[in-house]
């Protein structure tokens, strides 16, 4: 029965939220890893690039809200999600073609980029601050549990509770879907193909007839809905805060470099290794040896190995050490 | 460099920025228009001048020019701007002086997408293949601006080259440099091109591998399609040349038909080795 | 207009603009600016070194700016009584066990072949290292922070006069620079814009949770000054007599000349590493640099070892970011872990640079006045563009109210603005690199 719980505890304070934290990241570090390989730079403003998706899908859902709109059980920011994307589409396609766009025409140096990337952020965290406030919202209703800690207890007659809240169901749900979406759209359609030939090699696929100029503008499409769904799905997990999607920047960062920049099945299993090291590495064990370990070997502290505080450094010492080992990433880097 | 506002300073930083894959090339861009140019022979650059941003021409008044049921090969020293003149007939670099015209029309202003609809295909001569891809898949885009049922065309280049047919879901980066000359070959094929151009299709293979596919580029050539050739090998090449140029210094010091060029004193002193 | 004038006239501007300040708002705001310039231009010269000459990425500035302001606290603030006694040893022997364990990974890790075996007891002796380590530091930080918690509860620091923390600063954060230029330079592709970018979290993280070493957020106030106070300046009837001739009430006068002699401090560090990055870039070692960084692969083959000049260049830039961060926290006369964020402390610098001109020093610095200027004045007139865009408005309108609410988020958008427009319209910067 101990072991049972044990078992339980794991899953209800490391599996479950691990799983969604790792989707989330997962999404963003895709976002990440397809502008690394088709424009060939790192986009620092993909943090605020989530956020102002996320915004104008807090913005929707309110308004949905407020003319009495609901999904019922799931939250209405699923219905305010398509109008999220395109806003976002809109504002990458607008800075692409009044910034970036000038800089491919000059040839300009990938780390150029980068720095017109720094300017976008601060941009585009200013408009997201100036819109919605920088302060915590709230836009998430519906059923708050799919399993909720005592129905479980009273099902199964355990001590430990397992909870499975409605908003990690439906990002790991979304997840899934949004990614199988990708793939299929990355290896089976004939514009997918053009993107992955002009990450892998962009004067021949110039040769090819592929228009550069498109296949950028596709990328911008996919990469405001890949930042789009996760910046709702982060937001409908913990809250909609402009400055905490700055902050995810070096975790998403962290897990596209961990799978390999470029691979966009590295992203993913880069999000979820990035994912379940924080919540493991900062998850208080006391509970779970407590049940495992004879009464007299129980532990007296909490058995935390870092405060959560060091999330951040757990995400950048695991980027260090597969890095040493794996110069490339758990899956070999470089094009989509 | 310090000149270029746009340059990277030296940053090899791979955590913000892509090394692999970029496009060197300085294309003309799109939307320009062909105009009617009858006459004259079926592809011909002709007093090509040009280089590469702002630095110095590397063409001067160059020419060159396949005709129909043609092989038109193109020799001369290292940094003679033999690739150069390639890449400026088929667009991937602009022109300063000169133009290009195509089965009777003048298509300088066309981009090189717009000139692979008016039937090109070109073989560049490094990263001529998507390697990260399958053979199929670099096949497929090949294909790309095909709109039509392209799969007889592939059965086609399977039967030129049957080894890519085994390989067909094998990554392309993972084949023989001779097969991966197949690979861009058959890719440049695939939009059954009017006219082909190949940049040393035989660089770096094997002596026995370069006879074979000098067989294969024959076996294209029978098929009706002009060849226009770039030569590491001049002597191989001139062999099986309807039309030989030798560039120097990236203007033509010799042109005739490839005979007369191995049959020449001086291109046999100066570029054949005696 | 030939270059000299045009630059001496950039530098001019920026000084009218602060004079305005001064007629326009108040003296004490306008030399607070001016202080702050005179920090951010430093702050601007190191990441300038690093950029602009040598082509490196350092998104983790903020990090060495960190370790300046808490080379501060341990320099200058008195050691708690008892502290160190308390738990000082326990912490101490807790950092030899870490940096033990982490030694003794790395032998093993070469002393064993490639394969499972190695890595398992890698894996091994690293979790035993890392428990060891915890159950000798943590009784001893308990020690430590269970002293006077409202007042100190940390070591304190060696209680040295404060000037001297400056180049302590500097010599943390190039060792910071040292740890990470090694790892970072050193894998097989470069990584380091990653790396600086985790390393400055990991900083401000520690600062933020190790109570016992930063007092964490809840702060180290009361940092010794190398100036005067101005309570006992007020007193000094000397000192009252001069401002009553010059026309001032004792208060103003005060505020003033303290700033004005942390100005002077202040310029005069600016001037000497100005002097010296000026110095040392015309210097082989310069010329060699911007040789390597024009074309690496002819450097390489003439022999220069590119990785070491790198890591040096990336060293010195560092530690003149620790400098100004010990510099700015001397300033504040306090420590504020949570004060440190990217956008300001990193990313802020980067458009300094950017807009002042890569590759100039001159630049750097008119970079770091021009926009510090902006970053502090542009609050006032955003408001001020609010109240005129709204005036039309009707008072209470939800929209009036929003926009005059949100004209503070102008300033990010403002510097977003300001770095696209110099990098697309004057890529080289205000003063171009000759």
């Amino acid at each position: 029965m101990d072991f049972l719980n044990a078992i339980i505890a794991v899953a209800n304070y490391v599996l479950v939220p691990g799983i969604a934290y790792g989707s989330q990241l997962a999404l963003g570090a895709l976002g990440v890893t397809l502008i690394y390989g088709i424009l060939r730079f790192s986009n620092f403003a993909h943090g605020d690039t989530m956020a102002f998706g996320a915004m104008v899908t807090v913005l929707a859902t309110w308004w949905l809200q407020s003319i009495g709109v609901s999904l019922g059980p799931l939250p209405t920011a699923l219905l305010a999600l398509p109008i999220g994307i395109l806003g976002c589409i809109g504002l990458l396609l607008a800075t692409d073609r009044l910034v970036y766009r000038f800089y491919r025409e000059k040839k300009a140096k990938p780390v150029i980029l980068v720095i017109v990337s720094m300017g976008v952020m601060f941009i585009m965290n200013g408009i997201v601050r100036f819109i919605i406030g920088p302060d915590d919202q709230q836009f998430l209703d519906g059923e708050r549990f799919l399993i909720s800690a005592r129905t479980f207890r009273e099902m199964t007659g355990l001590d430990e509770g397992l909870a499975i809240r409605s908003t990690q169901a439906i990002t790991l749900v979304t997840a899934v879907v949004v990614v199988a979406l990708l793939f299929w759209f990355l290896n089976r359609t004939r514009a997918g193909k053009s993107m992955r030939a002009y990450s892998d090699n962009e004067d021949l696929a110039l040769l090819s007839g592929v228009n550069p100029e498109r296949v950028v503008m596709l990328t911008w499409i996919i990469v405001a809905a890949l930042a789009t769904t996760a910046g709702v799905l982060y937001g409908l997990d913990k809250s909609f805060k402009p400055f905490t999607y700055f902050q995810l920047l070096l975790p998403i960062f962290a897990s596209a470099i961990v799978g390999g920049l470029g691979n966009p099945l590295g992203a993913i299993a880069g999000g979820f290794v990035i994912a379940f090291s924080e919540v493991t590495i900062t998850y208080a064990w006391k509970k779970v040896l407590g049940y495992l370990l004879p009464d007299s070997l129980a532990p007296d502290g909490l058995v935390q190995l870092l405060s959560t505080d060091y999330k951040f450094a757990v995400s950048f010492v695991i980027l260090l050490i597969v890095l040493l080992f794996r110069p490339t990433g758990l899956f070999k880097g470089q094009s989509v | 460099m310090s000149s270029d506002p746009y340059g990277d300073r030296g940053n090899k930083d791979v955590s913000i920025a892509n090394p692999r894959g970029g496009g060197s090339a300085e294309p003309v861009r799109g939307g320009g228009t062909a105009t009617a140019a009858p006459g004259g022979p079926f592809l011909i650059g002709e007093a090509m001048t040009g280089g590469y941003g702002k630095g110095p021409d590397i063409l001067h008044d160059c020419t060159i020019s396949v005709d129909k049921g043609e092989i038109a090969v193109i020799v001369g020293p290292n940094g003679a701007g033999k690739s150069t003149a390639m890449k400026a007939v088929f667009g991937m670099l602009d022109l300063r002086a000169g133009n290009v015209r195509l089965n009777g029309e003048d298509i300088t202003a066309l981009s090189p997408q717009d000139r692979v609809a008016k039937g090109m295909g070109f073989v560049p001569q490094t990263n001529n293949i998507f390697a990260s891809m399958t053979v199929e898949e670099n096949l497929e885009m090949g294909a790309f601006i095909r709109t039509d049922d392209y799969s007889g065309t592939m059965e086609q280049i399977y039967d030129l080259f049957p080894i890519l047919r085994d390989k067909r879901h094998q990554a392309a980066g993972e084949l023989s440099g001779g097969q991966r000359q197949q690979v861009a070959v058959g890719r440049a094929l695939m939009t059954q091109p009017k006219v082909l151009m190949l940049d040393e299709p035989t660089a770096g293979v094997s002596p026995i591998v370069m006879d074979e596919l000098f067989d294969r580029i024959i076996d294209v050539a029978r098929t009706g399609i002009p060849i226009l050739m770039v030569e590491q090998n001049a002597r191989q090449a001139l062999e099986i040349a309807d039309k030989g140029y030798v560039l120097v210094q990236g203007a033509n010091a010799y042109s005739g038909t490839g005979k007369d060029l191995l049959a020449d004193e001086d291109v046999r002193k100066s570029f054949l080795g005696g | 207009m030939n270059t000299t004038v045009k630059n001496v006239s950039l530098f001019a501007i920026v000084g009218v603009l602060i004079l305005l300040t001064g007629f326009l708002q108040s003296w004490n705001a306008a030399i607070l600016i001016l202080n702050m310039g005179l920090i951010s231009a430093i702050m601007a010269l190191g990441v300038n070194l690093q950029w602009g000459f040598a082509g490196l990425f350092n998104i983790g500035i903020m990090g060495f700016v960190a370790l300046g302001g808490l080379a501060t606290v341990l320099v200058s603030m008195p050691p708690t009584e008892g502290a160190f006694a308390a738990g000082g040893v326990r912490v101490v022997l807790a950092m030899v066990m870490g940096a033990a364990t982490i030694t003794a990974a790395v032998l093993l890790y070469r002393a064993m072949a490639k394969g499972w075996p190695r890595t398992v007891a890698m894996i091994a002796l690293l979790v035993v290292g890392f428990f060891i380590y915890r159950a000798v530091l943590d009784p001893g930080v308990a020690a430590i922070e269970a002293i006077d918690p409202a007042a100190t509860g940390y070591l304190g620091g060696l209680g040295l006069p404060v000037l001297l923390a400056w180049p302590v600063g500097g010599v943390f954060a190039a060792g910071a620079a040292w740890l990470i230029g090694k790892t970072a330079l050193g894998l097989r592709s470069d990584y380091l814009a990653i790396a600086t970018l985790g390393i400055a979290e990991i900083i401000i993280a520690v600062m933020k949770n190790e109570d016992w070493l930063s007092r964490g957020v809840k702060n180290v106030i009361g940092i010794p000054r190398p100036v005067p106070y101005e309570i006992d300046l007020q007193g000094d009837s000397g000192f009252v007599e001069r401002a009553a001739g010059l026309g001032l009430d004792p208060v103003m006068a005060s505020t003033l000349y303290v700033k004005l002699l942390y100005a002077g401090l202040f310029l005069a560090v600016l001037l000497v590493l100005l002097w010296m990055a000026q110095k040392s870039l015309a210097s082989p070692w310069g010329r060699m640099l911007r040789a390597i960084r024009d074309n690496e692969v002819a450097a390489e083959a003439m022999g220069k070892d590119v990785k070491r000049r790198h890591l040096q260049v990336f060293i010195l830039g560092s530690a003149i970011c620790g400098i100004a961060g010990a510099m700015m926290t001397t300033l504040d006369s306090q420590l504020t872990p949570s004060a440190y964020q990217p956008l300001r402390f990193t990313f802020l610098i980067w458009v300094m640079v950017i807009v002042g001109g890569s590759g100039n020093n001159f630049g750097a610095v008119l970079g770091g006045f021009l926009i510090w200027f902006l970053w502090v004045q542009v609050e006032p007139m955003g408001r001020l563009l609010m109240d005129i865009i709204t005036a039309g408005m009707t008072d209470g309108y939800w929209l009036k109210t929003h926009m005059l609410d949100s004209a503070a988020h102008m300033r990010l958008f403002t510097m977003g603005l300001v770095l696209l427009l110099v990098l697309r319209f004057n890529p080289r910067g205000l003063i171009p690199e000759k």
